[in-house]
């Protein structure tokens, strides 16, 4: 098959997923989003002969809207447009989780720091703040008191973009140190790591550590119905667990798996191209 | 092949730089000198240019 990889930076992720693909002999177009003209009505030439686009933008906006065009331009692909809407916001996320009873953090969204504060108050201390856009763990707050509330606040209202004047407030979970991430396939896990850290943001991406874990029955259900109510495909589900049960905080759409694919046995590239070819061949039945 | 190496002009000091041999267009590098990111915009030959910085979107 020809595989479209939508890009703007080829990570180590990409570079794995690359290298699986050509090793298996399917033929990969790669393209970079940042030099293409997206029309509405043709795909640029670039898509030429692609069986299958996989979008691995790392920009979310790029993500959010390429994935859009590709989707209109009749040309399949993953993740479709709806799950990267839904999981590049961390509103709509929580919403997504929520309708589908999955179990997922108290969560509040105000358009005044007035509001915001009033429900930082009723949470209590401490309490998180997000921006609804982004990741890798970065421009979080955990709010310790109403004076870091108040600031914090003021700052946001002031300097951000219009997106900071959307404030999500959640309450604090008090994990064991540890958070889980899942990679899935269309809610079919793939395997899984815990990331430790003595801070209280257990990112990867922020040098946690990382160890593989065994996904457990409960686990495997939460990450089933967590990936349907964002509508499936290659996704980290992040976990924390609460003593004697789990709630999933955020289900992510260009999932990095490099760091999941050093600690666990499973060869991760391996069975997300397993997972593509599959996809691909489906496509083909139903065209 | 993940050994091998190949050099490339480093475009803010202008010096010769080892880089993996099997580097892709759009992938980036740290530069051993200035430790700098670095993106591979062409790989025959290699050229490379300063990455763009980190923006506010960028994440999984």
């Amino acid at each position: 098959m020809n595989v479209g990889v939508l890009y703007s930076r080829i990570r180590r992720d990409e570079k794995l997923l690359l290298s699986e693909l050509r090793d298996r002999g399917h033929e990969v177009t790669k393209i970079d989003v940042r030099k293409e003209r997206f029309g509405i009505h043709e795909p640029p030439a670039a898509f030429d002969g692609v069986d299958i686009v996989v979008d691995r933008c790392l920009a979310t906006s790029r993500s959010r809207y390429v994935t859009r065009f590709v989707d209109a331009y009749d040309i399949p692909v993953v993740n479709e447009p709806e799950t990267a809407a839904i999981c590049a916001d961390k509103a709509r996320n929580s919403l997504a989780l929520a309708e589908a009873d999955v179990p997922t953090p108290a969560t509040e969204i105000t358009f005044t720091k007035e509001a915001a504060l009033e429900s930082i108050e009723s949470f209590g201390y401490p309490c998180v703040l997000k921006p609804v856009i982004g990741s890798w763990g970065r421009l979080m707050a955990k709010i310790d008191s109403k004076d870091a509330a108040e600031a914090i606040l003021e700052h946001k209202e002031t300097l951000g973009h219009y997106e900071h004047k959307v404030f999500y407030i959640q309450e604090f979970v008090e994990k064991p140190g540890r958070d889980i991430r899942v990679v899935a396939t269309d809610g079919e896990p793939v395997a899984a790591m815990a990331r430790t850290s003595d801070h209280w943001l257990t990112n990867a991406a922020r040098g946690a550590k990382t160890e593989a874990i065994d996904v457990s029955d409960e686990m495997a259900d939460l990450v089933k119905r967590a990936s349907d109510a964002v509508g499936g495909g290659l996704l980290g589900i992040d976990l924390m667990e609460t003593g004697d049960s789990y709630t999933v905080h955020e289900v992510n759409h260009t999932v990095e798996f490099k760091a999941l694919n050093e600690v666990s046995d499973v060869d991760v590239p391996a069975a997300v191209v397993d997972w593509l070819e599959t996809r691909a061949r489906n496509v083909e039945v139903t065209a | 092949m993940a050994d091998e190496t190949i050099t490339a002009e480093d475009p803010i000091t202008g010096d010769e730089i080892e880089i993996p041999a099997d580097v892709e267009v759009g992938e980036i590098i740290d530069s051993p000198i200035t430790g700098a990111e670095l993106e591979v915009v062409s790989v025959d030959p290699v050229v490379l240019e300063e990455a763009p910085e980190l923006e506010e979107d960028w994440g999984e």
